[in-house]
């Protein structure tokens, strides 16, 4: 999709996980498959991410939600202020809703689970290195269930910042659907350039968004 | 006191005898005296301990208690005690310190079984206990008579504090200590607990009240008050952090309970499950296939239980709508994909948007999903197959989808009833729709819509 334009070098991505076993696997992974990909370090801590980010300077953190001290959203916390530019993607076993929408909302890029291929992998971390999102099927789902306006649910306090548009809506459906990029592009007649803004803005909504809708719905929900 | 102890231990017998006939007759103060020392402190070290009873008592078992320590009829005791309280409240003061002094029985002993004869008997001597002593201490002008009924009073305040006391101290054994401080003082026993200890205070600040009002001028009364409170405020300063101590000490104690309660719960299930999988696993690692379907049912199983709605994760809600029922859309539908994922060993990718109860036209629509996704699974010559469904509020849509080979719905041949019948059929007579998306090479995507029926559920639903 997006990787014939890019012209630098291979995509510089940092390991965090507590499992130096899944660190090992997926490291070999990345690098044999494609040379787009180019492992700079890894952490197997919070403090030790904080350091080695700091240290390495990547352009893509693969990112670890459980980890004992603290978590995937705790070393969000702590690198984001200081270094803006580096693109975060979860990357968890857990596909639990709080899990999700805690990091994604700490700002993550986007969401992968374990299961992904490495092929799939790799494609999901030059898409974030590139400025986009990467969103899961369920990922969307858990987004659309948040936004959803159903009876009863709170009223809505700033519009203009939390409504999805309806187009951003379709989107959303399509990629829970299972769709990729390219069939959402063709299937709603527009260019998948213009499906990758959507998705931009739905995740900048889900950031930003003052609702505790999010958190609230995630709590009493317990969706998987 | 070991040699109290020693004493107690051979002399139990044949003091039982004595004692009950020496009590009986003519009992003087001192004699009496040593009796209650001896088994205040001789219960807790020797083998004959001497315990209140649990059930079957009047006040606070002690009578009981002592009637089983020295094998004779608790009728007795009490008549003793009762006789007692006459000669300046003897027995009340015994009974009291043994009260004080003798632990109660561990909740494991039988109950033991008290008539209601018994029970009245016992009442009746408890009144006549303290109408001796009130009688007694006029009498003999220890109390003079109107300081007898304000005792009275107090005694009987205390007595209901005490046993309030007791009752808690039960109640927080049986719930394994889940009460903070609040919890020492009233047990969890509610309002009525709260009552009794309130009503009790009341009994003994009136009989202490009376006493000290009658006895001298308001002015001193008030100074007396200031001081007693000002101790009182200072105790409880000195007190706050040990207080504070065994509050922190019954946290951790618990917290350390849970934990250990949590990681024996997930030992257990990780046995149960995991670990038996890996084993199933090494015994077929020739079949990848078999492996591969394995791992999948075990990788859900252990979801669902980590983070699904009715599973270890989730928040306990007693009455929560939907839990451990197979009563909600989404449970459903992820039951659906579960089976087809054993039985095909393909990988089902479901995502449910909001959340309903399931009815009978819903059913069908879950029944519906289920044949498409087994269409796709068996002709799509996929490995994954994605199922999204969506609760709107004036329908459900569930679309399944595969990017495997798509057919040309023209060419299916008019014998095959796959989705004419069980899809389409099914829909169409619960009042739903189904729409078929393929193509050859393309994939296929099914998209099944069903009204729904009740709209009053969609604001339970999402909730």
């Amino acid at each position: 999709m997006t990787e014939d334009k890019r012209t630098r070098g291979p995509v510089t991505v940092f390991l965090v996980d507590d499992h130096a076993l899944f660190r090992a696997g997926a490291r070999t992974e990345l690098e044999s498959i494609t040379d787009e990909v180019r492992v700079v370090g890894e952490a197997g801590s919070v403090a030790e991410a904080v350091a080695g980010i700091a240290r390495t300077r990547p352009q893509v953190v693969l990112l670890d939600v459980h980890m004992p001290d603290g978590g995937g959203a705790e070393v969000l916390r702590r690198v984001r202020p200081e270094q803006p530019d580096v693109v975060f993607l979860a990357l968890s076993v857990s596909d639990a809703a709080e899990d999700v929408i805690a990091v994604i909302r700490a700002g993550a890029r986007g969401y992968v689970t374990k299961t992904i291929s490495s092929r799939e992998l790799v494609r999901a971390v030059v898409r974030v290195a590139d400025g986009d999102a990467v969103f899961s099927p369920r990922l969307a789902g858990f987004v659309l269930d948040a936004f959803a306006d159903r009876p009863g649910a709170e009223p809505i306090s700033d519009p203009d910042l939390d409504l999805l548009t309806p187009r951003e809506r379709d989107v959303l459906r399509l990629l829970a659907r299972g769709y990729a990029y390219k069939e959402i592009a063709s299937e709603l007649f527009i260019s998948v350039k213009t499906v990758e803004t959507h998705v931009s803005s739905v995740l900048r909504k889900t950031q930003l968004s003052n609702r505790y809708e999010l958190s609230r719905w995630a709590s009493d929900r317990r969706l998987v | 006191m070991g040699d109290v102890q020693e004493q107690a231990t051979e002399e139990r017998t044949a003091n039982a005898a004595a004692r009950s006939a020496s009590s009986a007759s003519s009992a003087s103060r001192p004699q009496l005296g040593i009796q209650v020392g001896h088994q205040a402190v001789a219960s807790p070290g020797g083998p004959p301990k001497m315990y209140r009873r649990r059930t079957g008592r009047a006040v606070a078992g002690v009578a009981g208690g002592l009637a089983d320590h020295l094998g004779v009829k608790v009728l007795w005791v009490r008549a003793t005690f009762a006789v007692l309280a006459a000669f300046g409240g003897v027995g009340l003061l015994a009974y009291g310190l043994l009260w004080a002094f003798v632990p109660q029985q561990s909740r494991d002993e039988p109950p033991t079984v008290e008539s209601a004869k018994e029970r009245q008997q016992a009442y009746g001597l408890l009144a006549l206990g303290i109408g001796l002593t009130v009688a007694g201490g006029a009498i003999t002008g220890m109390l003079s008579g109107w300081v007898g009924l304000p005792v009275a009073v107090a005694l009987v305040g205390a007595a209901v504090v005490w046993r309030e006391a007791d009752e808690s101290q039960r109640r927080r054994w049986r719930d394994g200590a889940r009460s903070g401080v609040a919890g020492a003082v009233l047990g969890g026993g509610g309002w009525s607990a709260a009552v009794r200890v309130l009503s009790g205070v009341a009994l003994v600040m009136t009989g202490i009240g009376v006493v000290v009002l009658r006895g001298s001028s308001f002015h001193q009364v008030q100074l007396a008050l200031i001081s007693v409170l000002a101790t009182l405020v200072g105790v409880a300063v000195l007190t706050i952090p040990f207080w504070l101590r065994l509050v922190r000490d019954l946290g951790d104690e618990r917290r350390a309970r849970i934990r250990t309660e949590e990681r024996a719960e997930i030992a257990a299930h990780l046995h149960d499950s995991v670990l038996q999988t890996l084993a199933l696993i090494q015994k077929q690692s020739e079949s990848p296939r078999e492996v591969a379907r394995l791992a999948r049912g075990q990788e859900r199983q252990l979801r669902t239980w980590l983070y699904g709605p009715s599973g270890y994760g989730a928040p306990k809600q007693p009455d929560g709508e939907g839990h451990g029922t197979p009563g909600t859309l989404s449970e459903a539908i992820a039951g659906i994909c579960g089976q087809v994922e054993d039985a095909f060993a393909i990988s089902v990718e479901q995502v449910v948007v909001g959340e309903a109860e399931l009815d009978e036209s819903l059913t069908a629509l879950v029944h519906a999903a289920r044949e498409s996704i087994v269409n796709a699974a068996k002709h799509a010559g996929v490995e994954e197959v994605s199922v999204y469904a969506e609760v709107e509020p004036t329908s459900v849509t569930v679309f399944v989808r595969d990017r495997g080979k798509g057919f040309d719905p023209d060419a299916v041949p008019e014998d095959r009833h796959g989705l004419s019948d069980s899809i389409r059929g099914r829909m169409e007579r619960n009042g739903g729709s189904c729409r078929l998306r393929t193509a050859p090479g393309e994939g296929t995507e099914i998209q099944l819509a069903m009204p729904r029926k009740a709209m009053a559920k969609t604001a339970q639903g999402a909730t």
